[in-house]
C-alpha cells in the first residue's frame, strides 16, 4: 500500500515513527512555529503504534481547518471531507465495514460549531469511532475569529472587546449527549495524552478525546499569552489530573482544566446492535416462511 | 542486543519555536539563527523529551543496533 517514492529515511532525517506513519514527501507541515497540532498528531501516531493497529485497517477522517491537515500528513487510508462533516463521513465508513478502526481528527470549531449536530448525534448513537479534537480555542486557519471554545472575555479578531459568550466544554458536551467515553488531554502532557488516545481507540463505543492545543499565532498574540512555550507552561501549571480533581471543590477548579478520562461506561455499540437487528429479522423471516 | 542512541537534529524542518529548548531537563539545547542546536559544554542524557514535544519532528533520538558497542560489550567480559 505504501508508496514512498524516492524519499528515503536516511536522506530526510526523521524518526522511525515519522517515517512509518507519516507521508515524508508532505513534511515539514504548514502549521505555524510552536503549533500544538504537530505534537498531537505525533501522539495519535504513537498511540496507533503502541496498539499495533494495521495501516490498512485504520481510517483517518478529517474536516476543514488547521487540525484537519493531519489527514494529509498521516499515512493511512485517509479522507479529507467537507467542513464539519468528518463524523458524518466516519459514520458511513464504520457502518459500511465495522471491522475498520475509524479515527476522526478535527478542530474545535469544526466539531462543535459547524459539525455540532453530527457530534451530539454520533455520541447519542454510540457508534464505535474515535474523535480526537485539537482544541486551540480559536479559528486559526481563517484568521483568528472566536470559536465556540474561546473563553469568556478572551479576544479574537471578531471579538476585539472580548468574547461575550461562555465557552463549550467539548468533553462535557459529548458526555451530556451520551458518549460512552469522554476524556481530555493536552499538548504539554504527551505521555498521558498518548495513553488516553490508546484507551479511546480501544474503547468499543463512541469515544471523544478533547486535546488542548496551543495557537501562538492567533490566540496567543490576541490574548497576550506569550509564546508557544509560555502557553505550554500554562497547560503544565493549570491542568489537574482527574483523580485529584475529584477530591477538589468546584471553586478550586475555576480557571483550571481537568486532565484524564472524565467519563467511561459501556453501552451497546451501534454497528453491533445494527448487525444483531439484521440477524433477528432474517431469522424471523425464515421462521415465517 | 546492544543499541546505541544518538540525538539527531534536522535543521531543515526546525521552525525555531524553542519548545525543545525550554523543556530540555538538562538545558542542553539552544537556538541560534532561529534553529535549534546543541549547547556547548552541556550534557545530553538522551531522555527524548525534545522528541516528544517537537511539533515539527525536527529533533529525535535515533536508536540503532550498534556493532561497535556490541563488540565492546563482548570484549569487557
Amino acid at each position: 500500500m505504501v508508496n514512498r517514492g524516492d524519499v528515503k529515511q536516511k536522506d530526510k532525517q526523521m524518526s522511525n515513527l515519522v517515517y512509518k506513519y507519516m507521508r515524508p514527501e508532505h513534511l515539514p507541515h504548514i502549521w505555524c512555529p510552536g503549533c500544538g497540532n504537530g505534537i498531537i498528531m505525533r501522539d495519535v501516531a504513537q498511540a496507533i503504534e503502541n496498539l499495533g493497529l494495521s495501516r490498512n485497517n485504520t481510517i483517518i477522517v478529517s474536516g476543514i481547518g488547521c487540525s484537519s491537515r493531519a489527514a494529509g500528513y498521516l499515512d493511512f487510508n485517509t479522507i479529507h471531507t467537507t467542513h464539519g462533516r468528518a463524523i458524518a463521513f466516519a459514520t458511513g465508513i464504520k457502518l459500511a465495514n465495522p471491522s475498520l478502526e475509524v479515527i476522526v481528527i478535527a478542530g474545535d470549531g469544526d466539531i462543535s460549531a459547524i459539525g455540532g449536530n453530527h457530534l451530539i448525534h454520533a455520541a447519542r448513537r454510540n457508534i464505535g469511532i474515535t474523535v480526537v479534537v485539537m482544541n486551540n480555542n480559536i479559528y486559526g486557519m481563517t484568521g483568528g475569529q472566536y470559536s465556540p471554545t474561546t473563553p469568556k472575555g478572551a479576544f479574537g479578531t471578531t471579538a476585539p472587546y472580548g468574547n461575550l459568550d461562555r465557552p463549550f466544554d467539548i468533553a462535557g458536551l459529548a458526555y451530556g449527549a451520551g458518549a460512552s467515553f469522554a476524556a481530555r488531554g493536552s499538548a504539554y502532557h504527551v505521555q498521558q495524552t498518548i495513553n488516553i488516545i490508546q484507551e479511546g481507540i480501544h474503547h468499543s463505543g463512541f469515544s471523544l478525546i478533547d486535546v488542548a492545543s496551543v495557537c501562538p499565532t492567533y490566540y496567543g498574540r490576541k490574548n497576550k499569552s506569550g509564546s508557544a512555550v509560555d502557553m505550554l507552561k500554562w497547560q503544565r501549571d493549570n491542568m489537574i489530573p482527574a483523580e485529584k480533581a475529584a477530591k477538589m471543590e468546584p471553586s478550586e477548579l475555576k480557571g483550571k482544566l481537568v486532565l484524564g478520562i472524565l467519563h467511561q461506561v459501556q453501552y451497546k455499540e451501534f454497528t453491533y446492535a445494527y448487525d444483531q437487528l439484521i440477524k433477528r429479522l432474517y431469522e424471523e423471516r425464515e421462521a415465517n416462511e | 542486543m546492544t543499541t546505541s542512541k544518538k540525538l539527531i537534529i534536522n535543521s531543515a524542518w526546525c521552525k525555531g519555536c524553542g519548545i525543545c529548548v525550554a523543556f530540555c531537563p538538562k538545558g542542553a539545547l539552544e537556538l541560534k539563527d532561529e534553529k535549534v542546536q546543541r549547547k556547548e559544554d552541556t550534557e545530553c542524557v538522551l531522555c527524548g523529551m525534545c522528541e516528544l514535544r517537537c511539533p515539527d519532528y525536527a529533533i529525535y533520538i535515533e536508536e540503532k543496533d550498534d556493532e561497535e558497542a556490541r563488540n565492546q560489550w563482548v570484549m569487557s567480559y
